[in-house]
């Protein structure tokens, strides 16, 4: 059984891979790469969540405020100084991060659940500020023209090249995870979230590992809101509220916590099956909830949970008796 | 012989309970030191003040003629003190080997901008901490499982893993609580001929907390009775066996010693 799965697993991941590059050449319609965009944004959103509740074990109750960070410094720094789209890719990572760590610092050197009580506090309080502080944000009225990308004085703002852009950045993004949650460092993040007090007695320091993780975690949705600042063109405060935290929530739980796939099947699945339930919008939410319960009864780990992932994978990294192959070709 | 670990009127008060009460010890080069007591005496909590997960409320403890009192458990990991607990605590969801890995010092403290770029130095750093480890889990008698999850050992297993686990941070000294609880006399057996391999040939010192009196007396080379978070007894096994105020403490007075 085990074989066969892994003989169908390499072509199946090229005609993924395939399917993935010329999907705007196969479907023409911009709906569908609209949808397959904001696909991109939630995997990178739910990616980036994993790593601090799923991996490292910590709830955090406001991911969409530094989703809104990003995207509002994304967004100011584009439009009033001109930053190009790359630059303020990166500045957006930068403020996000120090957002984290700055609520990190109080937040997680406490044990238990204070994060998700500090997190989903700081979620409204950016809410507000967003709504409130005019002269910055603009208020409820929100940024508009947000420029789109442009390289070497070529505009990238179609569709397509936005799809690609989105693209490569979840490439990027979960090509540095999996390289991260596969190393000593994610495994020593994993025994903070099994067991604080084992992890402090083989000479783990929580903090440090909680407070990178949630830096990473923070900054790279303020990331994913740069790029949908850039790709929207336009940003204002009710995108950036507790609901957005819950679905992002949502994706990486019923993806699977502690798990890279999983966070990808989440944020795609979740962010699809809105779009095709569109017909019944009256009922989604009943739908989502039946939908939430279901699973958690019958598959408590999610689509793709933490039991599949790679056993040992220091050991087959570092050429023991395994074959590399095996691993590269998941 | 030298002084591994002193500790000097040490005293733990939990509100108005007194756990541990002006208890001075210290632990020589080459003895495997034991601690014993009727339930509720101290033991644990002792333990938990040497390796650092309670700060003692008076007393200080030296480790090699260092003061560590103000440690945290991870610093005096470093420092060379590990540990094993009375209920298990292995990471259920990690396989054997990466239990012992996730404990190496070079594994848990590997740089992340090193972890992203990859390459060859990582690759082979790697393959020496596996290594290591394995050679580790040959000693514990666990090599052939090393790939199993940690949830799926046996419990007698379980122990061996942690002990493995503990030995895996490169300490000076290790500090087993109770590490033959839930054995059968067989695995005690090996149990005790591992903890003498650990001394002996892996130059560790031991201390350690139990129950069993058959395996405590064939293994220590020193015994501290520790009873109502009183030191009441400090000697060899056979005077130990001996001593009335130990017996006293385990079986109480008899009526016609009372008056």
């Amino acid at each position: 059984m085990m074989q066969k799965i892994k003989k169908i697993k390499k072509p199946l991941a090229v005609i993924g891979i395939l399917f993935l590059l010329l999907f705007p050449v196969i479907i023409t319609s911009s709906y569908y790469l609209h949808v397959m965009i904001l696909a991109g944004i939630y995997v990178v959103l739910s990616l980036s969540l994993n790593l601090i509740t799923g991996y490292t074990g910590q709830l955090c109750l406001g991911h969409a405020a530094f989703f809104g960070i990003g995207a509002y410094a994304g967004a100011l720094l584009m439009v009033n100084v001109h930053m190009n789209f790359f630059f303020a890719l990166i500045c957006s990572f930068i403020i996000s991060g120090i957002f984290g760590l700055l609520l990190g610092i109080p937040a997680l050197r406490l044990r238990g659940d204070y994060l998700a009580i500090v997190t989903l506090g700081f979620g409204e309080i950016v809410h507000l500020v967003f709504v409130n502080w005019t002269e910055l944000t603009n208020g409820p009225m929100g940024i508009r023209s947000i420029p789109g990308p442009s390289l070497f004085g070529i505009e990238l703002d179609g569709n397509q090249e936005f799809y690609y852009l989105i693209l490569i950045i979840t490439a990027l993004v979960l090509f540095l995870l999996n390289r991260l949650v596969n190393s000593g460092f994610g495994m020593a993040m994993q025994t903070i979230k099994a067991d604080e007090i084992a992890a402090e007695s083989i000479g783990i320091y929580p903090v440090k590992y909680k407070l990178i993780a949630f830096i990473l975690s923070s900054g790279l949705a303020g990331l994913a809101g740069c790029f949908y600042a850039s790709y929207i063109s336009y940003i204002s405060p009710t995108t950036f509220v507790y609901n957005t935290s819950v679905t992002i929530l949502a994706m990486v739980v019923l993806g699977g916590l502690g798990s890279l796939t999983g966070s990808v099947i989440g944020g795609v699945v979740l962010t699809l099956l809105p779009e095709v339930l569109r017909s019944i919008s009256d009922y989604r939410m009943i739908f989502f909830g039946a939908l939430m319960i279901i699973m958690m009864i019958f598959k408590p780990e999610g689509f793709w949970g933490v039991s599949k992932r790679v056993k040992n994978i220091y050991k087959i990294k570092a050429g023991g008796a395994q074959n590399e192959r095996d691993y590269e070709s998941r | 012989m030298s002084e591994i670990m002193r500790a000097d009127n040490v005293s733990m008060i939990f509100g108005g309970l007194t756990a541990v009460d002006n208890i001075s010890l210290t632990m020589e080069d080459n003895e495997i030191l034991s601690l014993i007591g009727p339930n509720g005496a101290g033991k644990t909590t002792f333990f938990n003040m040497l390796t650092g997960v309670y700060q003692p409320t008076f007393g200080t403890i030296t480790f090699y003629g260092e003061n560590i009192t103000k440690l945290k458990p991870y610093e005096r990991v470093a420092k060379g003190i590990s540990r094993t607990f009375q209920n298990i605590r292995l990471f259920s969801s990690m396989t054997t080997l990466e239990n012992l890995l996730v404990a190496h010092p070079k594994c848990n403290s590997e740089n992340i901008g090193r972890v992203l770029l990859g390459g060859k130095k990582l690759k082979k750093a790697r393959q020496e901490i596996v290594e290591e480890c394995e050679e580790i889990l040959e000693i514990v008698g666990l090599k052939d499982k090393e790939d199993e999850l940690a949830t799926n050992l046996s419990y007698g297993k379980q122990r061996l893993l942690e002990i493995g686990r503990a030995l895996a941070t490169n300490p000076k000294l290790v500090l087993l609580d109770e590490p033959g609880a839930g054995m059968n006399s067989m695995e005690k057996e090996e149990l005790s001929t591992l903890i003498r391999y650990i001394t002996q040939k892996m130059d560790k010192k031991v201390l350690l907390i139990e129950h069993d009196m058959r395996f405590v007396m064939g293994i220590s080379d020193r015994i501290l009775v520790l009873d109502h978070g009183e030191l009441i007894a400090n000697g060899k096994p056979e005077e130990i066996q001996q001593n009335q105020m130990v017996i006293e403490a385990y079986l109480g007075k008899g009526m016609t010693d009372e008056e």
